[in-house]
This record gives C-alpha cells, structure tokens and sequence, in this order.
C-alpha cells in the first residue's frame, strides 16, 4: 500500500479532537474519497497527510516511510485546494510551472510538461491568461493542472468541486474519474457530497465527530452500512428497531420477515435499514386514485413468500425521477417509498421487501442510558455534571461519596422547550427517525451524550431543557 | 435623489475651488511672472543658475531617499512579524506604532533633540535622519502590513505543497504579492520627506538646510519681489512630488493613500 495512517489522533488547543485515533490505509492507483458532514474530520485527515497540520499522536506512513515529521514541501504529494489558490501574480504557465521550476528543470521540459498538463485538463493555449480572467472551472483546472503536472504519487483533493455550480460540478466529476484513469496516480478526495463519493471512488470512508464510520467500496457503504450513522447519512433510509429472531429471520413492525444476515444470535434486539427504493408499493383500494386501475401490480411486484404489510399514504412529492411516498402504518409506523408511480395521500397500499434489501444492524445503544454516579450529602446522586433527585429506597444504605452505575431508560427522559425547567440543558445533536418514534443524540453543554426516545418532533440544535423523574432513575451499587 | 446629491456638493465644491484650485492658480501666475506681472521664466533661471540652491535641492532628494530605504529596511520586517503574529499580538503592536503618531510631530522633534542633548549625541546630519525615519516609519509599515494581512494564507501552503521551502515561499510569493504595498510606503515616505524642513531646523541646529526651508525663507524675508522665486521653487517642488505619485505601479484603488502631515 501506499499510504497507511496509522492511529492518528489530531488535538487543538481548545481541547477538542478533530480527528480521533484514525487508521486506514491506500493502494497505490486508488481512488479514495473521505467522506463526512462539516466538521468530521475530513479536511484535518487531508491536511495531516499534506503535512499542513502536525498529528497529535500516531503516525504516518508514504511508501512505507514515516513522513509525520516531514513539512509538506518535501512529501511526494500534491494538493487541489477548495479555493484553488491559483497565484494571482502569475499567469496561468507560471502557476503551473512554478513546481517544476523548484525542482530546477530546464526551460525546454517545463514548456513540454506545461503543455502537456494543459492538454489534460483541456486547456491547451491558455498559458498566457490571467487567472482572474478565468472562470470558476478554468481555474479549478489550472490547480489540477498545477498539480500533477509535477507528477505526485498522491494526488488530494480538498473539496475540489464546492464552489461549482451543479452542472460544471458533475462535468468535473467524469473529467476527474477519466484523469484519474488516465494519469494511474492515487487520488485522495474529500467531500461532504455523498452522490460525489458514490459516483467517483473505488473506496469510501465515511467519517463523523473524527472518527471512521465505515471504509468500504460504494456499493458495500450504500447497501450495507454498518451503522445508522452511515446508513442516514447515504442516501435515505428507512431506520427501524427490530428484533433479531434468529438467523435470516427479523421482526420489525410488528411483523415477522426473511432476510439474509446472519451472526446476531437469537432474539437480539437490532436496527433494520431498509432504502425507500427498494419497497414495492401497491394499491390495496383503488377507489381513491382511479388511474391506478390501469396499474397492474402483478407486472412489477415480485411474487413468492415475501412478507407484505400495510398501510395508507400520508403524502406524495414529485422529486423528477420518482415520486417519493410516506406510508403510515396502522400499528403507526412511517415509512418512506420510492416509486416511478404516484400513489397519492389517502390511497391504502401494500408494501413488499426482498430479504436481501433489509440491511441488518447491530444496535449501538438499547433501551437505557448508562452513566456513573455519586451520591452527594443531599440525598441526590451527581451524574453527567448535575445532582438529580431520585427515590430514597434507592439509594438507601448508601452514603455520600459511594460511587453508583445509573440506568436511564431512553424512553424515560423529558424534553422541555424552555431550559430553565429543566435540570440540565444541552442540544439536539443527532436525530434519527425510527419509524414510529425519533431516537435523538442530546449533548450537554459540559459534551454529555443522552440518548432519548420520543415522539415530539425536534429539530437539529435546538436547545433543550432535560428533565429525569426520580422513579426513572435506576440505580445500582459498583 | 442626483439632484439633491448635487446640490449638497457644492460646499465641498467651494472648498476646492477657494483652497486647492485658486492657490494653484496664484502658484502658477507667481512662478511665471516677474514683480511687475508679466510672464517671464526668469524665475526658473534664477533657480537653475544657483548652485547652492540646486544643492540644497540634490541633498533634499537625497535625504529623502536614504530615508525612504532606512524606512523601507525596517518597516517591511515589522509590517512582516505583525502579519504573522496571532491575535493579540499585532493590535498591541499596531497601538505601540500609533501612539506616537497621536502627538504633534513638532514635539516629538523637539523631544528628539532633547534625547539626542541628554545622551550627548551631536546632532547633524545622523541626528536628521534618525527624525525623519522616527516620524516616517508607521507610514511604511501600515501600507506593507495591510497588503501581507489581506494576502490569501492559502497562497503560502499552494507554495509549501509544491516543494518550496520557507525562503523561496518568501522571495517566490510574499514578497511578489506585497510589492505594492512596498510601492505604497515608498510613496508615502518619500513625498513627505522631499518637502520637509522644520525637522531638518531642530534636529541640526539650523546647520542643514533642506529645499523646504528655501521655499519658506523666499516668503518669509525679502518682501514680494521673493514671491516669484518662491513660487517657481514650489512649482519644481509639485512636480517632483506629482512625478513620485505616478509611482505606484498602477495598483488598484485598495491601498492606502493619504494621511500626509
């Protein structure tokens, strides 16, 4: 391979990590993208194996040798930036020149190599421009050009494409995946836009909060994320709690179905991702939408033992290439579907899956939050940086200073509006639809994770007040 | 709305009419007529035919180039590490740089040469060039330091990511990208200094005279008939500085001009 990270942690002075033990590694000719939402870690991991940032711990190696110590100007990699960083007082052949004039070649190779590199990025007889004169994608290409013209073993990529306009940005998509073709160096590219991701790698690693999610080819990452970060976080997902009840059988929404994981046990409780495109929709009561009549669910929908289930659509929007459909459940479940028909709202359907489109999960956290705690002289019990009240008999026998484990369940904690009402205030970090219920990432303000189970409707970052009942604070000797 | 726009120029109109176009005016009629009014260059061919005074012009000139370089040579290191400080660092920076600028440049001059008394140095020709690089500094460093503070710091990496070390980053990209900060602080060192003499008064004992002193002596004694000297002087003396002004290497309308004392 060649390039490994190896453990890589990246801390700032305020404490924070931006990158957070981080090991991966790259085969000569790949072509990687590292995906993620702003403020991931992304940018941090590129610039670390740039040598722009300085890891705080761990190594990196090029070619099998450590270059975490080396500044950026002796590595063998060259880097496109976001903004280009075209140099204004140079024209478009000096700018490309310019490595090749540090490395001291003659005139007679730099003018070759130049042209060449032009010829590339499909800008033969721009030399003599001025890069302020050229547009958005000129000058992106220039950087490109400016790049490997110095022939980098690895080339990165910071967000090549944002400041694009969609059409110019997907043009660049296949002008890059042909270069990357054509030239066989490694590329490593970072975005936030996972079509991107999806369309141009031979390998995605999706990150969040500084950590990998998940590394895998597009294909493995969209049908089989490992976790319901990666599965939101690509493409739409359907999210459910399920039940595994043994091998390729699962239960979810209060119905039993095929599916093709094995490996969780026996009556394991898990989380089932299932895409909105893979659910195959038909109308149950043709009397709402009559043009349906014509629609003959036989043709399209695949017949054998699949489990159906049932339910009414609650809303329809036409997004080009499909319609895409939320269906309720009577049981109160909703589920998104895509489907090149509309069915509109208040047609009763059915619904279909093939087992091998139910990704299963294993479940990250279940049931309960679990901290550590102390009781205090007051009769209440200090966790995640707050005294609580709890019932007395449950901290009976116990005495100020004695460590306990506490148990809160998901479902047992209140979100208020107001955060004066409640013991404790945080934001709304993450939140995940499951169907019938959100499950939210709530973070206090001293960086505390909850995990709260409820059917309000929050959005990301809201500030909350929490409020625990001391009947729902479970407690338990250390 | 243009109307009215207009209407409330013409106070500034006035303005410019009464104390920058008129003086003109009267500096051109003066400079080209003889005590009697009638155009003559005589004025002219009084200046070139004296020596001294041609001197004293060369010396000016000189000063104020070995000025603008002494300024040049110590404005752009610390125009350099105020740039690259981080936060709080160049705002105190910036403070030390404009206290002094705050109090009139006459006592400082005159504080000058007490420091001079008190440390029994001589004052001369060292004691004069020392003043004129104490007053002119700031206005060297602020117009290199705004440049190197609004240059892309994306530049600097671009430059690191293709294999330049930290002094071709320097030669190859900050220094190229500042030079028009460069040109801004010659400008606004150079001009000034051409046309002083009071400095020059203080700091030498009266001992060095400099063109500036010329031009007021011929107003000051020998009554109207040295107007038309004087004014030729100072028309020579516009000219070297509009010509000076054309120096600035066609820059955009960003930079800093202005603030002469």
């Amino acid at each position: 391979m060649i390039i490994e990270v190896n453990h890589v942690s990246k801390q700032f002075e305020d404490g924070k990590y931006a990158l957070s033990d981080v090991s991966l590694s790259i085969e000569k000719g790949e072509f990687v993208t590292i995906l993620g939402p702003s403020g991931c870690g992304k940018t941090t991991l590129l610039r670390c194996i740039a040598g722009f940032q300085v890891v705080s711990s761990g190594d990196i190696l090029l070619n099998g040798e450590d270059v975490s110590q080396m500044p950026p100007h002796k590595r063998p990699v060259n880097t496109v930036f976001q903004k280009y960083a075209l140099f204004p007082h140079l024209n478009v052949f000096d700018n490309i020149a310019f490595g090749l004039k540090l490395k001291g070649f003659d005139k007679a190779t730099i003018n070759l190599k130049v042209k060449a590199a032009l010829k590339t990025v499909g800008l033969t007889d721009y030399e003599e421009r001025d890069v302020d004169s050229l547009s958005g994608g000129q000058q992106q290409r220039v950087a490109i050009a400016r790049a490997i013209v110095n022939q980098p073993e690895v080339l990165l990529l910071d967000e090549p494409l944002a400041a694009l306009d969609l059409k110019m940005r997907k043009d660049m998509q296949l002008e890059l995946k042909e270069m990357h073709k054509k030239l066989g160096i490694t590329f490593i590219y970072v975005t936030h836009d996972q079509e991107e991701a999806l369309t141009l790698s031979d390998r995605v690693v999706v990150m969040s909060e500084g950590k990998i999610q998940q590394i895998g080819t597009p294909t493995d990452v969209y049908n089989e994320p490992q976790n319901c970060f990666v599965a939101d976080f690509i493409g739409e997902s359907n999210i459910l709690s399920g039940t595994m009840i043994r091998d390729k059988r699962v239960r979810f929404c209060d119905q039993e179905f095929d599916c093709v994981d094995e490996g969780f046990g026996e009556d394991v409780p898990v989380d089932v991702v299932i895409r909105p495109e893979d659910i195959y929709i038909w109308a149950t009561d043709k009397s709402v939408q009559p043009s349906l009549s014509e629609y003959d669910p036989d043709d399209r929908v695949p017949k054998g033992k699949f489990t159906k289930w049932y339910g009414v659509v609650e809303s329809s929007i036409f997004k080009g290439v499909h319609y895409e459909m939320i269906v309720k459940t009577e049981n109160g479940y909703e589920f998104m579907v895509q489907d090149y028909h509309e069915f509109l709202p208040g047609t009763e359907v059915g619904m279909l899956v093939k087992p091998e489109d139910i990704q299963i999960m294993r479940k990250e956290h279940y049931i309960y939050n679990y901290f550590e705690g102390e009781v205090q002289k007051n009769g209440k019990v200090r966790f995640i940086d707050a005294d609580w009240d709890v019932l007395p008999e449950s901290i009976e026998g116990m005495n100020p200073g004695d460590k306990v484990k506490v148990k809160v369940a998901f479902r047992a904690i209140d979100l208020q509006d107001h955060e004066e009402e409640g013991t404790l205030s945080g934001d709304v970090h993450f939140i995940l639809f499951k169907g019938n219920h959100y499950h939210l990432t709530i973070r206090t303000d001293e960086g505390h994770d909850l995990y709260v189970n409820t059917n309000d409707v929050w959005d990301d970052g809201d500030r909350v007040g929490i409020v625990i009942r001391p009947e729902d604070i479970l407690i338990d000797k250390l | 709305m243009a109307a009215s726009r207009r209407t409330w120029a013409w106070p500034y109109l006035l303005f410019l009419i009464l104390f920058v176009v008129l003086p003109l005016v009267l500096i051109l009629f003066y400079a080209f007529t003889n005590g009697e009014g009638q155009f003559t260059l005589y004025n002219f061919v009084r200046f070139f035919h004296t020596t001294e005074a041609v001197n004293t012009l060369i010396y000016s000139l000189a000063i104020a180039l070995i000025t603008t370089i002494i300024c040049l040579l110590l404005g752009y290191p610390a125009a350099f590490i105020m740039a690259n400080a981080d936060f709080k660092t160049p705002q105190v920076m910036a403070l030390l740089f404009i206290l002094p600028m705050w109090i009139n440049f006459l006592l400082r001059t005159v504080a000058t040469v007490e420091l001079f008394n008190m440390f029994g140095l001589p004052l001369g020709e060292g004691a004069l060039i020392f003043g004129m690089c104490y007053d002119y500094l700031p206005f060297m460093i602020y117009p290199i330091y705004n440049t190197l503070q609004k240059m892309d710091k994306s530049l600097i990496e671009a430059a690191e990511d293709l294999g330049a070390d930290k002094r071709e980053v320097f030669t190859k990209v900050i220094l190229p990208l500042s030079v028009s900060g460069i040109y801004s602080g010659i400008v606004m060192v150079f001009m000034p200094t051409v046309s002083t003499f009071a400095i020059a008064e203080l700091l030498t004992h009266n001992k060095i005279t400099l063109f500036g002193s010329l031009i007021q002596r011929s107003f000051g004694e020998g009554g109207i008939a040295m107007w038309n000297y004087g004014a030729a002087l100072s028309l020579i003396m516009l000219v070297i500085i509009a010509l000076t002004s054309f120096f600035d290497n066609g820059e955009k309308d960003d930079s800093q001009k202005g603030g002469l004392i």
